[in-house]
């Protein structure tokens, strides 16, 4: 026990279960790796691709509808081949890629914060307050997250004039995803936060004085945050999956700045007249990534859970 | 010839950092017609080496060496060959009647289940054939209970069943993990003289695993003691008890409150810090130390309690008084007990003095004010600061995501807001000072410590608000007995030396007569009887005193 003291931070991350059970797990490792790769391609995108696809005179209609470079007419230069305007499909996806994780972290924070925030108020609280706040829940629950985006976007669209719409409209779907994923976490949270309030640590700081607000956000707030960061992470790949859903309807990030569902949209289009690079790709690359998500949260759930630990 | 011979048992779980022994060449012979019991502290492997009789050893753990023979038979030669044992030849009872038993099914299912699983007799015969065992274990009305369920049953009785369930097929060895652990005193003695019955009636070889030197006293005929996966010591309980020969076992028997007596400190022979005791000047300098003006420092005055804020209950229907008319004092500087079984209203009563919960009707004083009504928070604080309270659990009391010196200087600093950082880091090192903690333990966290030290964290938090009334509400009931006796101990320092007045709640007389000047016997939330403690040990007035005094197990009964 003596010599944990001297341990740097990184050194004790080795020694922790956590980093053990991630080197033994195959599964972690492949699609953390394909996370990270993702994630530096598609922020750093600038850098490491000639092709500026969203700069209309940068690009050339003669390039329209190259197959994949690996075909009989493929072009060494586009990898994957081009879409109809003579934009390179590699760097289309990367950068729509950026868009579609913006979009899902944005929401996903913003429903934990919203989700947390009320599932520990009215399990800290309870009383009248919980059950107006689970019931509210409930009722959110009844309605298909889709259909609340759905709603939640026309709002706006009526709000919102036409010309500020395709600039809002990134902020309308952070909110839209968000509000219709925050039951989820106001649920779990509840529910770690009743175990949490009736251990002997929150009755001892109760007896010193310590203020509801700071028992709340200082004590019981750090030993819920397991189980709410599983769902979060598992919940990254439902936002992710619900923005290109809602791209793909129509009502998502304008065609301009597309996103990867507004490129599956865009390419759907050309995939009877034969180019179906247009819309495969897209639509390939959002399977891997909520699939390694999905992986990498499975995982979590695993480790971080004392319960199903063998 | 003994029945049971266990020859060089060794039981190892390979870790990820570690490899730990859990059992290391253990040789124990039981006799039939015998009680053994295998008494060590929590993580000393006695109940490794029962579950290794049966091969209910839990992965990754693994027997490396060693035989188990019954009778004429190696029962432990091939993992196969045990599972026709288990249950048959061998029957077990577990220490928590509640989870040992399935809930859904009823308790005569359950039993005919395993007498079908192992004889071959017909339905009709094997339901006979339970009846006759709820009898003999005591179950009144035994063919009605039959087709109860589990939850029917109050524990002692559940207990039974589950003993019943051991008995079913005719075992000729009993194997008992703490039987009586989760049990109350009342209940205890009659399970132990159940077993002590059926194991003279049945000529049964008994292993009582267990953690308390006074159930050993009253109930083994020979005792082996276990430290560290190592068997210290194996004789006659008499001879063990009385004349130990090994100084672990010495300091274990030292180390057991006598119910005879009152002593003024526990002998500690070993210690958990290898720290030298030294005086707490430090924190008396800080300390405003109060005179003892032997007056009442806490009124109860006719408090009520009852539990019937659920919406959807009923109420006034069958509604139960968890705190039923209570009055008491204590008095400045004294240590004032609370005793009585589980559901008694002990822990109801702390918790409505430390203002956790309201009290339903009544009024509690201290210091001549009723804080049972105080509407403002500064009001509040000023008696939060004044007492302070020890917790029972020692795992669920500290903020596991806090390093110590945050939850030592959190009261601190909450009803100081104005101390320097250097000053709060002084008081925090005095604190743990204090408690005999080394002073590096404040960059730690407390899953690093073992459940003694995490209820020294605990006292020093309770005490860095300097209060006047400690609540101990079972400060050592989740702790082993030799740490116990080092608790109690620097509870006794630390009361002498700051004046403090002491509630303390138990269900352990033994420990309520080494640390309580006075004490009050509650039972369904009444309070029986208060006295003085040697008065209520020698010449208790009230019957339920009476017969818990004579129920509990006693250590120096060993003698007569």
């Amino acid at each position: 026990m003596d010599n944990n003291l001297n341990l740097t931070k990184w050194e004790r991350i080795k020694d922790s279960d956590i980093y053990h059970s991630f080197i033994k797990s195959p599964t972690a490792i492949i699609s953390s790796a394909i996370l990270f790769i993702i994630f530096f391609c598609s922020f750093f995108i600038e850098f490491l691709t000639p092709y500026t696809p969203f700069d209309p005179s940068s690009l050339s209609l003669m390039d329209a509808f190259t197959p994949p470079s690996w075909t009989e007419d493929g072009l060494a230069q586009f990898i994957l081949g081009t879409d109809g305007q003579g934009r390179d499909m590699l760097s289309t996806i990367l950068y729509g890629c950026r868009i579609s994780l913006i979009v899902g972290f944005a929401a996903i924070i913003f429903s934990l914060v919203l989700g947390v925030g009320l599932g520990l108020t009215a399990g800290y609280f309870g009383g009248k307050y919980e059950m107006v706040v689970m019931r509210l829940t409930d009722v959110q629950l009844t309605v298909p997250s889709i259909l609340m985006a759905l709603l939640v976007d026309g709002i706006a669209r009526g709000l919102i004039s036409r010309e500020m719409h395709d600039e809002m409209a990134i902020y309308v779907l952070i909110f839209a995803i968000g509000i219709s994923e925050w039951p989820q976490f106001a649920r779990v949270s509840r529910a770690a936060t009743l175990v949490e309030k009736n251990k002997d640590y929150v009755s001892a700081s109760t007896i010193i004085g310590v203020s509801n607000i700071v028992i709340m956000f200082k004590h019981i707030l750090p030993n819920i945050m397991r189980p709410v960061l599983v769902i979060g992470t598992i919940g990254l790949a439902l936002a992710i999956l619900a923005e290109s859903t809602l791209s793909f309807l129509g009502v998502g990030v304008p065609p301009t700045t597309p996103s990867l569902g507004t490129l599956i949209r865009l390419g759907n289009d050309f995939l009877f007249s034969g180019e179906w690079w247009i819309t495969f790709f897209p639509a390939i690359f959002l399977v891997i990534l909520a699939f390694s998500i999905n992986l990498l949260g499975d995982w979590m759930r695993d480790t971080l859970n004392p319960k199903l630990k063998k | 010839m003994s029945f049971l011979k266990i020859n060089n048992l060794s039981v190892d779980y390979k870790m990820r950092k570690e490899t730990v022994y859990a059992a290391k060449n253990v040789n124990i012979d039981v006799n039939k017609g015998e009680i053994l019991g295998l008494v060590g502290e929590s993580g000393s492997g006695k109940s490794t080496v029962g579950n290794a009789i049966i091969n209910l050893i839990d992965e990754p753990g693994k027997i490396s060496s060693g035989s188990v023979i019954l009778g004429d038979l190696n029962i432990n030669e091939n993992s196969e060959s045990v599972v026709k044992y288990r249950g048959n030849k061998i029957g077990l009872i577990f220490q928590d009647p509640q989870t040992s038993l399935n809930p859904i099914l009823t308790v005569g299912e359950q039993i005919i289940e395993t007498i079908q699983t192992h004889l071959k007799l017909s339905k009709e015969d094997a339901k006979n054939k339970s009846i006759n065992l709820l009898k003999e274990v005591g179950i009144k009305d035994a063919e009605k209970r039959f087709d109860d369920y589990p939850h029917q049953f109050s524990g002692g009785m559940r207990q039974r069943v589950v003993i019943s369930l051991a008995l079913c097929c005719e075992p000729e060895l009993l194997i008992a993990d703490e039987p009586t652990t989760a049990l109350d005193v009342s209940i205890q003695s009659q399970i132990l003289d159940l077993i002590k019955k059926l194991t003279k009636e049945r000529n049964l070889a008994v292993i009582l695993i267990t953690h308390d030197m006074g159930v050993i006293a009253e109930t083994a005929n020979r005792v082996a003691v276990m430290k560290s996966g190592n068997l210290v010591e194996i004789g006659e309980t008499k001879k063990i008890l009385t004349t130990p020969q090994q100084s672990y076992t010495k300091s274990l028997v030292s180390s057991v409150p006598p119910t005879n007596k009152k002593i003024s400190r526990f002998v500690i022979v070993e210690k958990e810090n290898n720290k030298k005791k030294e005086n707490n000047i430090k924190i008396l300098n800080r300390w405003t130390k109060k005179e003892i003006s032997n007056q009442d420092l806490v009124q109860v005055k006719n408090l009520n309690k009852s539990f019937d804020d659920n919406f959807f209950a009923e109420r006034s229907k069958n509604f139960v008084l968890a705190v039923n008319n209570v009055s008491f004092q204590i008095k400045e500087g004294e240590s004032f007990g609370l005793v009585g079984e589980s559901g008694s209203g002990k822990s109801t009563i702390a918790k409505m003095i430390v203002n956790l919960f309201k009290p339903s009707s009544g009024d509690i004083f201290f210091d001549k004010t009723c804080i049972t009504n105080i509407k403002h928070r500064s009001e509040l604080m000023k008696f939060r600061k004044q007492i302070q309270m020890i917790f029972q659990d020692p795992y669920s009391s500290l903020n596991g995501r806090l390093k110590v010196k945050d939850i030592i200087a959190e009261p601190i600093t909450l009803h100081n807001p104005s101390i320097s950082n250097s000053d709060l880091n002084n008081y925090v090192n005095d604190l743990l000072d204090s408690v005999e903690m080394i002073q590096k333990s404040a960059d730690r966290y407390p899953h690093e410590f073992s459940g003694g030290q995490r209820q020294r964290i605990s006292i020093a938090r309770a005490l860095a608000t300097q209060p006047r009334l400690l609540v101990c509400d079972e400060p050592t009931s989740a702790l082993d007995v030799s740490i116990q006796a080092q608790i109690l101990n620097l509870l006794k320092d630390l009361q002498e030396q700051l004046n403090l007045t002491i509630l303390f709640i138990s269900h352990d007389l033994p420990v309520v007569r080494q640390m309580c000047d006075r004490i009050g016997v509650l039972k369904d939330g009444k309070l029986c009887e208060v006295s003085n403690t040697e008065d209520l040990f020698l010449n208790p007035s009230h019957e339920y005193t009476k017969e818990l005094l004579h129920l509990m197990p006693k250590i120096e009964s060993i003698y007569n």
